[in-house]
């Protein structure tokens, strides 16, 4: 995903949680994001910073990536998500969209292109800590 | 725990007019030509439109429109290149002509992921080229979309039209707005898909005959746009649509 709509992304959801939740400022947001997004987190906070966000004044923001997991459908086999070795086109394709990665990785072991991603994929506020 | 990626896709959406998911309930019934052709239609009468080929395992608007080289242009997301007047988005970008088999929760996340990072801008109409079926894509859209319309496509087969049927019930019975229903390749005089479609309250829009010549468009916008298909589909957008 994109860093910048990313960034965009988290900012929508803290202020709806922030209006529901009747929050005046944000302390710390926890995020989490899929090793297969290839997020750049200098970038990702660098636009949160643009974003320049009254109630974020104060927030303290972690950012965990989740180490990707592939699982074959067919053999069953698993193996991890190696971004060094990706052409840097392919690469970047998975960057916009993850899911690109069944057009371009096999099952190391059947050949397969029917494989899951039991984690390691998709972008999650975990928590949002804040003051009313 | 909370995908943010939701939150972020109103607002892509918000400087857009209308929405218009071109569907079907069974494949091979002309979807991808009548969403293609609608688009240039619209875009020829002044609006400003995008197309969105939301077909992930078989993206097929591209060779319609005869689109390659292109690429979209990164800035805060990604912004669509134009194609014939068309801010043109799909699949094709990232994953070129290789296959992309993907199961429905890939189907769900990459379309969570296009809606989230394009950036269409101010759109006068946006024109959805949906995969067949009631499966993750057009479940999906009916999820993630607030306010998304429906045209649906079917030809004059009992069997095509047994399975749009469903997609139609589905669609009524979410209070999804259903812009109106076009029976595509018509060969023979039958009125079996207007009074069926009617005699539930839908708006049948019109047949297209079937046009043996429209083969040799394909890939070629202007020839595309000086085909009887064309005249046709232009016709029933200018006296049923009144756009």
């Amino acid at each position: 995903m994109h860093e910048w709509a990313l960034a965009e992304a988290v900012v929508s959801t803290i202020l709806k949680i922030a209006e529901e939740e009747e929050l005046k400022t944000i302390v710390e947001v926890k995020i989490k994001v899929g090793e297969l997004q290839q997020i750049n987190q200098e970038i990702f906070e660098f636009a949160l910073s643009q974003l320049q966000l009254p109630i974020l004044k104060n927030a303290k923001f972690s950012f965990e990536t989740v180490k990707a997991k592939l699982k074959c459908k067919v053999c069953e086999y698993q193996w991890s998500f190696d971004a060094e070795n990706l052409g840097e086109d392919v690469s970047e394709a998975i960057h916009f969209i993850p899911e690109i990665a069944h057009t371009y990785l096999k099952c190391p072991k059947c050949g397969s292109p029917d494989f899951e991603i039991p984690v390691g994929r998709g972008v999650w506020l975990e928590s949002i800590k804040g003051a009313k | 725990m909370v995908d943010p990626r939701l939150n972020i896709i109103d607002k892509r959406l918000a400087k857009v007019g209308k929405i218009i998911a071109v569907s079907s309930g069974k494949g091979g019934v002309g979807k991808s030509l009548i969403a293609s052709t609608l688009a240039l239609i619209l875009s020829k009468s002044g609006h400003k439109v995008g197309l969105l080929d939301l077909d992930f395992t078989s993206p097929s608007t591209h060779v319609i429109l005869g689109i390659e080289g292109m690429y979209p242009k990164e800035e805060k997301g990604i912004i669509p290149p134009v194609a014939h007047g068309l801010l043109y988005m799909s699949i094709i970008y990232y994953a070129g002509d290789a296959p992309s088999p993907l199961r429905g929760a890939d189907v769900s996340n990459a379309t969570i992921e296009l809606l989230a990072i394009t950036q269409w801008g101010s759109l006068d109409f946006l024109i959805i080229d949906m995969p067949p079926g009631m499966g993750d894509a057009t479940l999906d859209m009916i999820r993630f979309i607030r306010d998304i319309n429906f045209l649906v496509v079917t030809t004059s087969s009992k069997v095509a039209f047994e399975t749009v049927r469903k997609l139609l019930w589905l669609l009524r019975d979410l209070k999804i707005p259903i812009v109106g229903v076009i029976e595509n390749m018509k060969m023979t005089d039958s009125s079996f898909i207007r009074e069926n479609v009617e005699k539930h309250n839908l708006s049948f829009l019109g047949s297209i005959k079937f046009d043996n010549k429209l083969e040799d468009s394909i890939g070629d916008v202007s020839k595309l746009l000086e085909t009887e298909f064309e005249k046709s589909l232009e016709r029933i957008i200018s006296q049923k649509l009144k756009i």
